[in-house]
């Protein structure tokens, strides 16, 4: 059951709103960062580093935690890692759209840890952890999930913005794999350590300040496909 | 109907309530609460964002109205609604569909939901959410989850045989809208034509099971009647039938 709703939660076409998003990539590729699949495999590596490690640690964080407490003081420490106004309620507004879709998905009583977070809903790294502790998802997976969404989602973008060949695309995917892998289970280690230590701001706090300052660019475009 | 996407509250309840009366098969009267929610989908150009502005301004006296866009451009559609519909600013919502309008209102539909519900608390009663999709193909239509009843809009100038090709929208919409009716002795076109090809398409499900009543068609001209009032009536009468929090 677990595999299979792992499955069902990383596919990229799971309805929680992430397909409006593009992860920084709409801006890459107006500014000719990103223009090709060699440019898209790199824009992927530096995504895998930062955001992506922060984001399973988090995932892997929250999918431990059976309080809200904990939970509220996980998201705090999400909510001040993240510089740009724009990504933070960017972030929440998903991880909304996620909770809902899992209520409808998995309705058991483990998503309402997230009710009694504060007004705007919850950043969605933790979320995503509590949706995966309610499908009987493992934390490692959780890691791993986090990964993978914040590895689609700019790749699902290339795909329309840019019109690269999907094959190529899913191989540089599929090249970013074992690195993905490897990415997971340093978040998971790194969630683990902070749990023992009862310590969240030990959680990894890396981001990409290119990125942030392209977000506040970004939502200030007439036109633009993506909500980031 | 199946049901809405979960709130809270039904959530809360856990499977057991969520899964009890309501059965799939049965998409008569809508068996939500808060407003009526309809979708307004068509091709670029048709008119879509004009019968939208039109039905606020209609409606807007005797309604609390509030639209969310799904637009690539923020500002465009949102600014028209406001000159054109009467409309606060702030009643209007833009949702970025990341370049697939059928994406949005059809597979993933949680980002609508969300502006919905963003909407419905910061004017709470409201009578009427209209949802309007980016311009898309004959077939994009809007989930069930996000609308009670949905208006598709095509215009004669797209040609006469627009409603003979069918599609989902032409087939399935619970309205539709033909636009630009003034515009048909230029193109040419024949209404005539349009209105048998539509009242045929609609008069059967897909798999060719006739339907007990066809499905509406209603052609408007807005130049010529720049309020809609036939659509705005078809509006009423499911603002009736679906027994709005606010007029209550």
């Amino acid at each position: 059951m677990t595999r299979s709703a792992l499955l069902l939660l990383a596919d990229s076409r799971f309805p929680a709103g992430a397909h409006a998003h593009s992860g920084g990539l709409e801006s890459a590729v107006a500014a000719g960062r990103v223009h090709d699949t060699a440019t898209l495999h790199a824009f992927l590596t530096g995504r895998l580093h930062t955001a992506a490690l922060v984001a399973a640690s988090f995932a892997a964080a929250a999918c431990h935690c059976e309080n809200a407490e904990t939970l509220a003081e996980l998201d705090h420490e999400y909510d001040i890692r993240l510089l740009s106004p724009t990504l933070r309620s960017a972030s929440r507004r998903l991880g909304k759209q996620l909770l809902r879709t899992a209520r409808a998905t998995w309705p058991v009583p483990r998503l309402n840890l997230l009710a009694a977070s504060p007004d705007e809903g919850s950043h969605h790294p933790v979320v995503l952890g509590v949706v995966c502790a309610a499908a009987g998802i493992a934390p490692e997976d959780a890691a791993l999930c986090a990964v993978q969404g914040a590895l689609t989602v700019p790749a699902d973008a290339a795909i329309r913005l840019l019109g690269l060949d999907p094959g190529e695309v899913s191989g540089v995917l599929a090249k970013l794999a074992p690195p993905a892998d490897r990415t997971a289970s340093k978040a998971l280690t790194l969630a683990r350590m902070a749990q023992l230590k009862n310590d969240f701001s030990m959680l990894p706090a890396l981001g990409s300040p290119l990125l942030d300052l392209a977000a506040e660019d970004h939502a200030t475009w007439e036109v633009r496909l993506f909500a980031t | 109907m199946p049901p809405k996407a979960a709130k809270p509250a039904e959530a809360a309840k856990g499977p057991a309530a969520s899964e009890s009366s309501e059965t799939p098969g049965a998409p008569e009267a809508p068996a939500r609460r808060g407003p009526l929610r309809i979708g307004v989908g068509g091709p670029v150009g048709a008119g879509k964002t004009s019968l939208v502005a039109a039905l606020c301004r209609t409606l807007g006296e005797e309604l609390s109205i509030a639209v969310v866009t799904n637009d690539a451009h923020a500002t465009e559609d949102p600014a028209f609604l406001v000159e054109r519909g009467s409309l606060d600013a702030d009643r209007v919502a833009a949702v970025q569909t990341g370049g697939s309008p059928h994406a949005a209102i059809r597979d993933d539909i949680a980002a609508n939901l969300e502006a919905i519900e963003s909407l419905e608390s910061a004017f709470n009663p409201l009578d009427l959410v209209l949802i309007e999709s980016a311009g898309g193909g004959l077939s994009t239509t809007f989930s069930r989850g996000l609308i009670d009843r949905q208006i598709f809009v095509i215009d004669v100038a797209a040609g006469e045989r627009v409603p003979r090709k069918g599609g989902l929208g032409i087939t399935s919409a619970d309205l539709l809208v033909v636009n630009k009716t003034d515009l048909a002795p230029h193109v040419p076109a024949d209404l005539e034509v349009m209105r048998r090809d539509a009242a045929a398409r609609r008069a059967t499900a897909p798999g060719g099971i006739v339907r007990e009543t066809p499905l509406p068609t209603l052609f408007t001209s807005l130049s010529e009647h720049p309020g809609a009032p036939a659509v705005a009536d078809w509006v009423r009468g499911l603002i009736v039938e679906h027994g709005s929090p606010a007029v209550a």
